[in-house]
């Protein structure tokens, strides 16, 4: 989906590979993933067809428990890559991340209200709090959209910064009070959920991020060459062709709804959205048609493989995974600024 | 001490307590002055005779478990302060909140003029503040089912109705005593005891460990508990931990009062995305509201009737 017509023959050639070993990792990840875990299950008994459903444990932890979590975690790793990856080039600022516009903040304040309130309803099987926790980004979003809608010209860089820092820092203060409203058990609940679970235990959820996720991967296949450019500047963007206002717009819309919809799955899972993209570019260079593509694979392995260590390592207690994320992405990342410097 | 004597010292302590602060600071910067002096014999100086503690008249307690023990020993009347969360019994209502565990308010508690506060251990920062203000404190720290009569018994010894706490404490044994011979030689299921998930979805679920109260009740009240070898008070699970554990029965328990019957209902639904469960396939799944199952104090034997009730229905009758 990435090699568009007009890619010129060398990327062709570096996408391809690009594609084939990142995707090969994914594979090798997605498909050893789901074999693992804090109990031991029988492939034989979970793939048997005679044995009823209902009595077939091996099967329920195979398909209920482990393949709805490498799934969701794929997801969730890739569409917080590719929404890094977008911040970055838009704000041109690479400590951007999927965090920095308010929206996993928006996303936060959803699941708290949520949580606080007791909400209980479901709509077509997603439960309250991710759909709270979608509507949650969506507003923020909504703030940082009138920014760039009311600037005729477009928000710069600055701007947007700015203003989302301030939106992340005021939903924070209300998220606090939230918090502080909340009894004990809520307190903790939502002091949990912030740490991140990919544990969705069912597919209707990761069925209910899939719309927003298309429409975000929708947005981010017409970007790669605007963001090259864009990462010059708007005002060299523009004179070279690129209709700054509407790339920016698609590229905000773009990456917020895949950060709602990540965040409204998994969590605010941390470092994803900032690591990822700089350990693809150190990879493969700053070409976005590359960058992508390629952010997104690994997004989705690294999730993977943070949430196998999350299940696993302390079995049968689990670690968040947004503490994994951390713990495993952190030091990997300051070997290769190291080793790069 | 006799009573009489708690009296006097009550007394004293109330008209003088400032005198006899001072009187104890400089008593004690005498004592180190004094121990700091070359001596001239060697014997040991004679321990200093414990100071006796003076009969409280004004208490605050900010947790509802000693709330409920100070009413339960009769001592309700010298309550004048009570935590957030405190609701039983309804005489509490009307008594001023203070905050809770991890947001009390010194301010307000230091305004009710209070000769005892009742602090959790590790309200740590709050003991330091009423240190400094001069204020008794009385410090506890709740772990598994016993410490609850045991706890009960030590404050009512600290505020003078150690006969009053002794007796409330044997009913709440006695009860569970019976509780534990009405289940003897029953069969014990498996059992999950949840006290906390997201709701309409699996997520987010947490339920008792090998220890602490409820882990405690549980297994009196006739349950084998599936987490029972995980040495923690709350375990947060996965849904192929629930699945690898494969409990019998599971109940879970909720504070406040009941949901109507068609929330019930849809909740109790939730599990069956999980049809391998034994309790699911038997249907041995009961929803249970009630503070008693997250506040350990007098009413533990009430929780663990109805924990008994629900593990055992024929025999807890």
């Amino acid at each position: 989906m990435w090699s568009a017509n007009h890619v010129d023959s060398p990327i062709r050639h570096r996408l391809r590979w690009t594609v084939g070993g990142f995707g090969a990792l994914v594979v090798v990840v997605c498909g050893l993933a789901p074999l693992v875990g804090s109990t031991s299950v029988s492939l034989t008994r979970a793939f048997d067809t005679t044995m009823p459903w209902s009595e077939n444990v091996d099967a329920q932890i195979f398909f209920i428990a482990r393949l709805p979590r490498v799934l969701a975690a794929a997801l969730v790793g890739s569409a917080l890559a590719m929404a890094g990856v977008v911040f970055q080039a838009l704000l041109r600022n690479p400590l951007a991340s999927p965090d920095t516009l308010g929206v996993s903040a928006g996303a936060s304040l959803g699941a708290m209200t949520a949580i606080t309130l007791n909400a209980a309803f479901s709509v077509a099987g997603i439960p309250a709090l991710p759909l709270a926790s979608f509507v949650g980004a969506l507003g923020a979003f909504g703030v940082v959209a009138l920014l760039s809608l009311v600037r005729q010209r477009g928000a710069t860089s600055l701007v947007l910064l700015l203003g989302g820092v301030t939106v992340t820092a005021l939903l924070s203060a209300v998220i606090g009070m939230v918090q502080y409203v909340a009894d004990a058990t809520q307190t903790f609940r939502t002091a949990r959920w912030l740490l991140g679970s990919l544990d969705v235990a069912s597919y209707a959820p990761i069925g209910g991020a899939l719309l927003p996720l298309a429409l975000a991967c929708a947005g981010f296949m017409r970007l790669p060459r605007r963001l090259d450019l864009f990462s010059l500047g708007a005002d060299a963007a523009a004179t070279r062709g690129v209709d700054v206002r509407t790339t920016e717009r698609l590229a905000l819309a773009s990456a917020s709804l895949a950060t709602g919809a990540a965040v409204s799955l998994g969590g605010p899972v941390g470092f994803v959205g900032i690591i990822v993209p700089h350990l693809v570019r150190l990879v493969v260079g700053a070409d976005h048609r590359l960058v992508l593509p390629a952010s997104a694979l690994l997004g989705a392995a690294f999730l993977v493989l943070c949430d196998l260590v999350a299940r696993t390592a302390l079995a049968p207690m689990e670690v968040p995974v947004g503490i994994v994320t951390a713990l495993l992405g952190g030091p990997v990342f300051l070997w290769l600024l190291l080793r790069q410097a | 001490m006799s009573r009489l004597v708690r009296r006097i010292v009550a007394a004293v302590s109330l008209r003088w307590r400032p005198a006899m602060v001072l009187a104890v600071v400089a008593g004690s910067a005498l004592t180190t002055v004094v121990g700091a002096a070359p001596s001239r014999t060697t014997a040991p100086a004679p321990a200093p005779a414990p100071v006796p503690m003076a009969v409280p008249r004004r208490i605050i307690s900010l947790v509802p478990a000693t709330t409920e023990m100070l009413f339960a020993m009769g001592a309700g009347a010298q309550v004048v302060g009570v935590g957030s969360y405190d609701h039983f019994p309804a005489p509490v209502e009307r008594l001023p909140r203070l905050g809770g565990l991890i947001d009390p308010s010194v301010e307000r508690i230091l305004a009710l003029h209070p000769d005892l506060v009742v602090v959790y251990d590790s309200q740590a920062d709050l003991r330091r503040q009423l240190d400094r203000a001069g204020i008794p404190q009385w410090g506890y720290r709740i772990q598994g089912l016993a410490d609850v009569t045991a706890t009960m018994r030590a404050l009512g010894q600290r505020i003078g109705r150690a006969a009053e706490a002794h007796a409330a404490a044997l009913a709440v044994e006695a009860r569970l005593a019976a509780v534990r011979d009405r289940v003897a030689g029953r069969t014990r299921p498996r059992s999950l005891l949840v006290f906390g998930r997201d709701p309409g979805t699996l997520r987010g679920l947490d339920a008792s460990g090998g220890y602490g109260f409820l882990h405690d009740l549980l297994e009196l009240a006739g349950g084998q508990d599936v987490l029972g070898d995980m040495p923690r008070a709350a375990v947060t699970m996965s849904t192929e931990m629930l699945l690898g554990r494969a409990p019998e029965a599971i109940i879970e328990v909720r504070p406040g009062v009941p949901w109507d019957t068609a929330r019930t209902e849809a909740e109790r639904r939730v599990w069956w995305t999980l049809p391998s469960l034994p309790a699911v396939r038997t249907g041995r799944i009961t929803l249970l509201w009630g503070d008693e199952f997250v506040v350990p104090g007098p009413r533990v034997a009430l929780a663990a009737e109805r924990l008994a009730a629900a593990l055992h229905p024929l025999q807890a009758r």
